[in-house]
C-alpha cells in the first residue's frame, strides 16, 4: 500500500487530499500516476499536467523514481512560498 | 559560539513572529559574528493588477521542514555561516502581514547577503508552500513565477 497525499490547486481539483495505491511491488511515479488515473478516470486532466511537481517520502524526485509499498508519495503545483 | 542556542532555527507557524524578538535570538552569546543580515516578506495589497485583501497559505507538514532544513544545510556547505532562522507562516494572513524571516549571521557581510539570498531563492522554488490569495475578483491560487525558478538557476551556474 502506497500512501498519496495531494496539495493546493490540484486537492481542489481532485477534491481528494489523500488516496491509497494498493500494490504490493515497487512502481515508478509515472506508473503509480496511471494506476491513480485507472481507479479515478476523472482525474486524468489533473494528474497529467506536466507541471505537477512529485516527493517520494517527502523528497522532490522525477517520474521514473521507485516508489516502494508503504512510501509516502505527494502531488502538488509548482511551489508558491516565500 | 553559545552551545544553548542550537545554530539552525527552522519553525512553520500560524502565529505571528516578532522581528526584534528574532534579531535578538541571532545575536545573543554570539561575539564571533560580525554581520547579521535580515530579510522579512509581507503580504501586499496589490499582485498582477488585482487588489488582493489576504491570502491563504497551505503547506505540506513534515516535507516543509525537511526541505528548509536541506535548503540551510546546502548554504552552510557554501559559506561558513553561524546561525540560521528560517520562520515562515501557514494559514490565513491579512495584508501588512508577515510571512517569512529568513535570518543569517556570519563573520563577515558578503557571505551572510549572499546566504541569505540564496536561502531565499531556494525556499520560493523548493519548499512545499502554496498561496492562495483572496482578491476583490474571488479567491485564485498563485502561479509559479518563472523569474523566481531562473533566480535559483543562477546559484547553480556559479
Amino acid at each position: 500500500m502506497i500512501k498519496v497525499n495531494f496539495f493546493a490547486a490540484l486537492r481542489e481539483a481532485l477534491n481528494c487530499n489523500e488516496t491509497q495505491l494498493e500494490v504490493n511491488e515497487p512502481v515508478t511515479v509515472e506508473q503509480a500516476r496511471l494506476l491513480l488515473i485507472e481507479s479515478n478516470p476523472s482525474w486524468a486532466k489533473s494528474l497529467t499536467n506536466n507541471s505537477l511537481l512529485t516527493a517520494v517520502n517527502q523528497e522532490l524526485v522525477q517520474d521514473d523514481f521507485i516508489v516502494n509499498p508503504n512510501d509516502e508519495l505527494a502531488f502538488f503545483p509548482p511551489v508558491t512560498g516565500g | 559560539m553559545s552551545t544553548n542556542i542550537p545554530n539552525d532555527r527552522i519553525v512553520i507557524q500560524t502565529a505571528d513572529f516578532d522581528h526584534g524578538d528574532e534579531v535578538n535570538l541571532l545575536e545573543s552569546d554570539n561575539n564571533e559574528d560580525g554581520a547579521v543580515v535580515t530579510f522579512c516578506g509581507r503580504v501586499r495589497n496589490n499582485n498582477l493588477g488585482l487588489d488582493v485583501k489576504g491570502l491563504t497559505l497551505e503547506h505540506y507538514p513534515g516535507m516543509t521542514e525537511k526541505s528548509l532544513q536541506n535548503i540551510v544545510n546546502t548554504a552552510r556547505e557554501k559559506w561558513s555561516l553561524g546561525r540560521v532562522t528560517v520562520i515562515h507562516r501557514v494559514g490565513k494572513l491579512l495584508i501588512g502581514e508577515q510571512i517569512v524571516f529568513v535570518g543569517v549571521t556570519c563573520k563577515h557581510r558578503g557571505d551572510a547577503f549572499a546566504a541569505n539570498e540564496f536561502i531565499m531563492d531556494f525556499l520560493k522554488v523548493k519548499a512545499p508552500f502554496w498561496k492562495k490569495e483572496l482578491t476583490n475578483q474571488g479567491e485564485k491560487w498563485l502561479d509559479a513565477k518563472s523569474s523566481d525558478t531562473n533566480k535559483a538557476q543562477e546559484w547553480k551556474s556559479e
